[in-house]
């Protein structure tokens, strides 16, 4: 598994330590069932508190990515296709969102907006 | 977190006079299985307190561990303290320690100890005096761990070490952490050592008791800003807990929630426990 932590970014440790482990199993790098670190064990390695990996693993269990079974450790989560969709989802509305912006500071009406993204979808596309 | 927390330590109206300093009415909870960092600056009354706590000194009020008066109980057996002064005299040798420790702890595991002088690179033949600094630190973190204290009360321990060192001795912390039995009360005007492995903060100032609250929460408390100095009348005076001036700008530390907006002229800085340290109180 991979986790880098950045000190001096804007997003907070906790949210950077799940970003970290959803990647790892959003991209097949962790396995269903497959036991993750416990709490304390991951802060010691990654030098931050232990509360911090608590909150951690306290949204991942949330959102679904995680389950923590009492006395037995933490694993990861069956993740349906459903909820693999949904964050790819959730993360190309983000970009969009992004763009959307952009395009609104600059000037870029919405037919032109949406004649480039037609553009680019199709420029993109291999099949 | 949805998990009951239990309190290892509890400080109730704790005081002490003495002629030239008064800790006075300090209040607070150590909770079991994590790291609290106690900080405040030189003078603030940290040592006071840990004495306390360590029934070095006598003080009014009442301190409690695993929720018994400490005055009613032996429960050294189960402390592991670092401080600065070393309770250790200067001519014994490693083996003398060794045989020290052992006569005064029930649990005392000689072959735990020598392990880690080895670890830690500490010759037995060596005199407690002959160590340096650092070393003496790491002999006194594995008598601690030696005799299977539960409970470690550290009293500035980084306070001399190079920056490499610091980092050894707070991994070693964060490793005497991976049991939840184990509680640490990390005492500091160092922050940056708190700022990575702290679960929980208690800042004492002038004696008195400031805030006590988990880290993160800790420091969303304050709020940190920096304008120029002719702004500073844009901030309501009670919101102010400290600043600093110069002359060309100024530095505000602001309880957060007594401001609802950023005023014109001035930016938001990061929040460390470093800066409140050094903001707090400050009048210029």
């Amino acid at each position: 598994m991979k986790i880098i932590l950045i000190n001096g970014s804007s997003t907070p440790l906790y949210e950077q330590i799940k970003n970290a482990v959803k990647n790892e199993i959003l991209e097949g790098k962790l396995y269903c069932d497959e036991q993750l670190p416990s709490v304390r064990e991951l802060s010691h390695e990654l030098n931050v508190s232990i509360l911090t990996v608590k909150k951690a693993y306290d949204e991942l269990e949330k959102e679904g990515f995680i389950t923590i079974r009492q006395g037995l450790g933490t694993f990861v989560a069956p993740i349906s296709k459903n909820l693999h969709q949904e964050e790819r989802q959730k993360e190309m509305e983000k970009h969009l969102i992004e763009a959307c912006k952009i395009a609104k500071m600059i000037g870029t009406g919405r037919i032109d907006f949406l004649s480039m993204a037609e553009y680019l979808y199709g420029g993109d596309d291999d099949e | 977190m949805g998990v009951m927390t239990m309190n290892k330590i509890e400080v109730t109206n704790l005081s002490k006079n003495y002629t030239t300093f008064q800790l006075r009415d300090v209040s607070f909870t150590i909770p079991k299985g994590y790291v609290t960092g106690f900080i405040g600056k030189n003078g603030a009354g940290k040592t006071t307190t840990i004495k306390s706590i360590l029934s070095m000194i006598n003080y009014d009020g009442l301190i409690t561990i695993d929720s018994m008066d400490i005055e009613k109980m032996d429960f050294h057996q189960k402390i592991g303290v670092v401080m600065d002064d070393s309770f250790l005299a200067k001519d014994w040798t490693m083996k003398d320690v060794n045989q020290a420790m052992s006569i005064g702890y029930d649990n005392w595991d000689e072959a735990e100890f020598n392990k880690y002088l080895q670890d830690f690179a500490i010759d037995k033949s060596l005199k407690v005096k002959e160590l340096s600094r650092g070393m003496k630190i790491k002999l006194m973190l594995a008598i601690a761990l030696a005799h299977a204290a539960n409970l470690l009360i550290l009293d500035e321990p980084t306070s001399g070490l190079d920056p490499a060192m610091r980092d050894e001795f707070v991994s070693l912390i964060s490793n005497f952490m991976k049991d939840e039995n184990n509680t640490v009360l990390f005492s500091t005007h160092i922050t940056q050592d708190l700022e990575a492995i702290a679960d929980y903060i208690v800042f004492i100032d002038k004696g008195k008791m400031i805030l006590a609250k988990e880290k993160d929460e800790f420091k969303k408390y304050f709020m940190i800003l920096k304008g120029a100095s002719e702004n500073l009348s844009k901030i309501d005076e009670s919101a102010i807990l400290g600043k600093k001036l110069s002359s060309y700008n100024c530095e505000i530390l602001i309880k957060k929630d007594s401001l609802l907006y950023v005023p014109e002229g001035f930016a938001e800085d990061i929040v460390t426990l470093d800066r409140i340290m050094v903001l707090f109180g400050r009048e210029v």
